[in-house]
């Protein structure tokens, strides 16, 4: 290349500006920078990079090339769930994530920074109301890492390390969840029963080694679990933590876990104003009772309040911070690092605009849907409901005679994703308030078409196959 | 006065936005909505009755939440106005945030994400319908294999710990595939890596081993010598360090790792200098991670989402996350779970997506020639900020005196501090009053009153001298007035914060409905 390479990024590639600050350094090139790099340890050649789009108009269509090949949920009828929502995200919230002040700060202090520490507090306090809960920290990474974090606190707080998984979780959550308490707790399943916790059974597997039964709710089908003052009961009298993962999307109607008993809720907020983003827009709550033996097991950061030398002035600070990594390194609890402050800053204006009266209507409309979707699937021929409990949102059916691979392929032909496989016979299907009765209407109606055209197999290894399931 | 204007004094006289707005709650006017909720159609209602009532008692909620309640517009402006009291990276010098990589991240990048085509795509969507965004996904990954020279990527933890977290999961996994998990209890890191390495190793159940540096403060071969033994499982370093100073001998720490049949993992948050320059393969590293965020021009979005990317040698690949995303013969975008030996999902589905697409862009809008331009600049800026900060009496840069550094310096203001008293801290906040963010470091203060300044390669010739004058400002006021930085901030959204509640387990105020409970109820009076 001839001319000198300079880029609207990179202010100091002007040559005027890089021979000048090597003249300020008293360096004849960059070279001397690197004296620290061995020579058997540099590169020597260009990367071997794709040819780049260096003017921005370039750029643009060539990214926009690229994203025109998707189709989504916006041109296809979508029933998909399993962790990631599509509800509406109101215009102020992506006004106000979209704001350069907040979409480009990182680490300010408590001063120049006054704006996140504010927003990411009234985060911390909205998700409380709507939790009923006294402490919530500023997002970790997704409901996943909360809800792991909440299990590995119940071990350092109990000492013990037997966790009881007594709900239906999703696999990957499962996955990582394993993965992460492993090394200091081990995950004990005991099966649900239609749908929910079989509390006799939770009761048999409690012991004095127990540090914590986990409840899923809204299941990973789901289903919502009715018994969790009855489990939690049992769980205090072993000594045992409860810890509940949660969607709290349904919270404006549905009695929040904290009043039944849970300890630590976790779980994801991505049903709080953020989009679907390809399943990119996760972030974590992890809510304690304000007890400091739990507080100070949190590895979040926490934003507090505080006074200044104004009366009336409200600062902030960080709450406990000696607890972290950041103060600590290992001896802190586990670790903290960036994580998901913007999406929680998106759930916080949500919950303001919902309000309270938002959320309820919000929570039952989630129900009403769902108990439609119900009613009209199991209406179909060939089609029936996996369980009786109440659902949020989600819930499976069976298909008598197809395989539930078959119905998605032959749905998406006519433009519909009918939901998630989640057993040879078996889809997970998701509405929200954005899924019309014409919508739902519209998959009954073509299920019906594509479960008698394709009948074939057996009642009995239908039920097989639903027993396998559970 | 008449025209002409007077010249602008040396000096930016800055007044951060001072809204004194309350907390929403006290915001609150019963009745008022920010958004209404569809209702569902009559047909609906109709079929499922009331579904409230037909709740079991225990699961329908006693007390609506008590959030507040506002008109929409309402919502709107107090959010813009805690905006205006925040100082993103796009207002601002943003160079204090060592260790950061506070760099621009390009309007362009956030248009193209914020498209319907990628905000309404679902993850379990046909795959056939999602080609554009797992083509993005699989490119990106192929561009970061070449940028570290490692064999294989995975994009999908959301920060630079998420990634740290990944890359000891996946060190932990390939001991004990290779029967070692038990004989191999210890990680080793140095204090100048991010402490997240020592952390995320704790928590994955691992003894912590740090080295300290040398006199010169290099990492000391011969500490992490004596620390090696079969029991190490890894050694997890960050290169350069947050020192700025690049580990010579750093083949060498690598190759005494693989001696004893450790494995080395490489912490890249400090990568920004080095692009196209050298490479973690080189080096002989199993495993890296970049953080998208610092080094690849993505958004922070005041404390994440980020991203990391961990690249790992073709030895590490089984251990990968899952899901994949694949190429098939035809050309076509697959999604594939990971194999028997992977370790799993590590968050939902492909990482955060809205992230990658912006890192993707970033890097096809500098090709080769472009990042290796933004590492050499990134550098010739540091150096340069380097030689400002030094002619500022009381500043110094411990450790390898003399020499220059890679992409960022840890700073001391311990000579100002002895002969003034103000600290280091107290200088951060005073800077916030020039409308500049400041950083000490991380905890423990190994260097004594600490500051780090990382200056990218985003910012001007004049953007730097202005920083450097403005440092030097507040050193001339720390002999000359110290009241005035002692008493800081003076042009701040809020004054001097009280911080002593925040470590009080009774005085704390973590959530309002908190504060309301432990300040203004009978039982907190009585008390």
């Amino acid at each position: 290349m001839t001319a000198p390479f300079v880029h609207p990024y990179i202010p100091n590639t002007a040559p005027e500006s890089r021979a000048a600050m090597l003249a300020a350094v008293g360096a004849a090139s960059v070279d001397e920078f690197y004296a620290d790099v061995p020579a058997s340890l540099r590169l020597g050649r260009p990367l071997d990079l794709p040819a780049p789009f260096v003017a921005e108009q370039d750029l643009a269509r060539h990214v926009r090339g690229l994203l025109a090949k998707n189709r989504s949920t916006q041109e296809r009828l979508s029933f998909l769930g399993a962790g990631t929502y599509n509800h509406y995200v109101p215009a102020v919230v992506d006004e106000v994530i979209g704001r350069s002040e907040f979409l480009t700060a990182y680490a300010g202090e408590p001063y120049e920074d006054h704006g996140r520490f504010q927003a990411l507090f009234q985060y911390q306090s909205l998700m409380a109301e709507l939790l009923e809960m006294d402490v919530v920290n500023v997002p970790t990474y997704d409901g996943y890492q909360a809800t792991a974090t909440g299990l590995t606190m119940s071990g350092r707080l109990t000492g013990r390390g037997r966790v009881l998984v007594v709900s239906d979780v999703l696999p990957a959550k499962l996955a990582k969840v394993h993965d992460y308490v492993r090394a200091h707790l081990t995950l004990e399943h005991v099966p649900t029963i239609a749908g929910t916790a079989d509390v006799a059974a939770v009761r048999a597997a409690l012991g004095d080694d127990v540090a914590a039964i986990w409840v899923e709710t809204p299941s990973a089908t789901g289903a919502v679990e009715a018994a969790l003052q009855e489990i939690a009961d049992a769980a205090h009298a072993a000594g045992a933590v409860v810890v509940v993962g949660t969607d709290p999307i349904g919270y404006g109607i549905l009695t929040p876990p904290s009043v039944s008993g849970a300890d630590i809720v976790t779980g994801d907020i991505q049903s709080l104003g953020l989009h679907q983003w390809f399943g990119g827009a996760h972030g974590g709550f992890i809510a304690v009772h304000d007890d400091p033996t739990f507080v100070m097991e949190m590895p979040s950061r926490l934003f507090g309040l505080a006074t200044t030398d104004v009366p009336g002035e409200y600062g902030f600070g960080d709450v406990a911070y000696d607890r972290t990594s950041f103060a600590h390194r290992e001896e802190g609890k586990e670790w903290v690092g960036t994580a998901a402050a913007l999406w929680g800053i998106a759930a916080g204006v949500y919950l303001a605009l919902m309000g309270p009266d938002g959320m309820a209507e919000l929570g039952e409309v989630l129900l009403a849907r769902t108990r439609y979707a119900q009613q009209a699937l199991a209406a179909v021929p060939g089609v029936s409901l996996d369980d009786d409990a109440v659902h949020l949102r989600e819930f499976t059916v069976t298909f008598d005679d197809v395989e539930a691979v078959d119905i998605v392929t032959a749905l998406r032909a006519r433009g519909i994703e009918p939901g998630v496989v989640v057993g040879e016979r078996r889809l997970l299907v998701c509405v929200t308030e954005l899924t019309s009765q014409a919508d739902i209407d519209t998959l009954a109606g073509a299920l019906a078409e594509v479960t008698t055209s394709d009948a074939s197999s057996s009642h009995a290894s239908h039920q097989a196959a639903k027993e396998q399931n559970r | 006065m008449s025209l002409p204007v007077a010249p602008k004094p040396a000096l930016r006289r800055f007044q951060q936005a001072r809204w004194d707005e309350p907390i929403i709650f006290d915001l609150t006017t019963p009745g008022e909505r920010g958004v209404l909720v569809s209702q569902v159609e009559p047909g609906v209602r109709e079929a499922v009755g009331d579904v409230v009532a037909a709740l079991p008692a225990s699961l329908r909620r006693v007390a609506k939440p008590e959030l507040p309640e506002m008109g929409q517009m309402r919502v709107l402006k107090h959010y813009l106005r805690l905006s205006q009291e925040n100082l993103g990276a796009d207002f601002n010098v943003d160079i204090g945030q060592g260790t950061c990589t506070m760099k621009y991240a390009p309007k362009i990048n956030d248009q193209l994400a914020n498209t319907p085509q990628l905000t309404a795509m679902h993850p379990h969507q046909d795959p056939a319908d999602a080609q554009g965004v797992l083509e993005i996904v699989w490119q990106l990954e192929r561009m970061l294999a070449e940028i570290s020279g490692m064999d294989e990527v995975s994009l999908h933890t959301q920060g630079g710990s998420a990634a740290i977290w990944a890359n000891i999961a996946m060190i932990r996994a390939f001991h004990e595939a290779n029967g070692e998990g038990e004989q191999r209890r210890e990680v080793i890191t140095t204090i100048f890596s991010h402490p997240s390495n020592a952390a995320a190793a704790k928590a994955a159940g691992y003894e912590v081993i740090t080295v300290y540096p040398d006199a010169e403060g290099y990492p000391s071969l011969g500490a992490l010598k004596a620390a090696l033994s079969p029991r190490t499982a890894a050694i997890m370093v960050t290169n350069p360090e947050d020192t700025g100073i690049y580990n010579p001998a750093i083949r060498e720490w690598v190759d005494a790792a693989h001696a004893v049949g450790a494995l080395a993992s490489y912490d890249q948050a400090n990568a920004n200098g080095i692009l196209g320059v050298t490479r973690a393969r080189d080096a002989g590293f199993d495993v890296c991670h970049f953080n998208l965020h610092k080094t690849f021009g993505t958004p922070h979005g005041s404390g994440g989402p980020g991203s990391g990317a961990n690249a790992v040698s073709a030895a590490l690949a089984p251990f990968l996350p899952g899901p994949r995303v694949v190429r098939d013969d035809d050309g076509t975008f697959a999604v594939a779970e990971g194999g028997e030996l992977s370790i799993g999902a590590v968050g939902p589905f492909f990482g955060v997506i809205p992230a990658l697409v912006k890192a993707y862009s970033w890097i096809m809008a500098l090709g080769a020639e472009g990042l290796l331009a933004a590492a050499e600049t990134a550098v010739l800026n540091n150096n340069y900020l380097m030689a400002k900060v030094l002619a500022i009496p009381g500043a110094s840069a411990p450790y390898a005196t003399g020499r220059r550094r890679i992409e960022q310096v840890r700073y001391s203001w311990e000579e100002l501090h002895q002969e003034t008293g103000i600290s280091s801290e107290e200088i951060g906040v005073r800077m916030t009053d020039f409308g500049m963010h400041y950083w000490t470091s991380h905890h423990p203060y190994v260097v004594p009153q600490p500051f780090t300044l990382e200056p990218t390669e985003s910012y001007s010739m004049a953007e730097l001298d202005e920083y450097a004058a403005t440092l030097a400002e507040v050193a001339r006021e720390a002999r000359e007035t110290p009241e005035v930085v002692r008493t800081a901030p003076h042009n701040q959204t809020v004054h001097h914060t009280h911080h002593d509640d925040l470590d009080d387990p009774d005085r704390w105020a973590i959530t309002w409905r908190a504060y309301q409970r432990k300040y203004f109820t009978a039982e907190s009076v009585a008390s």
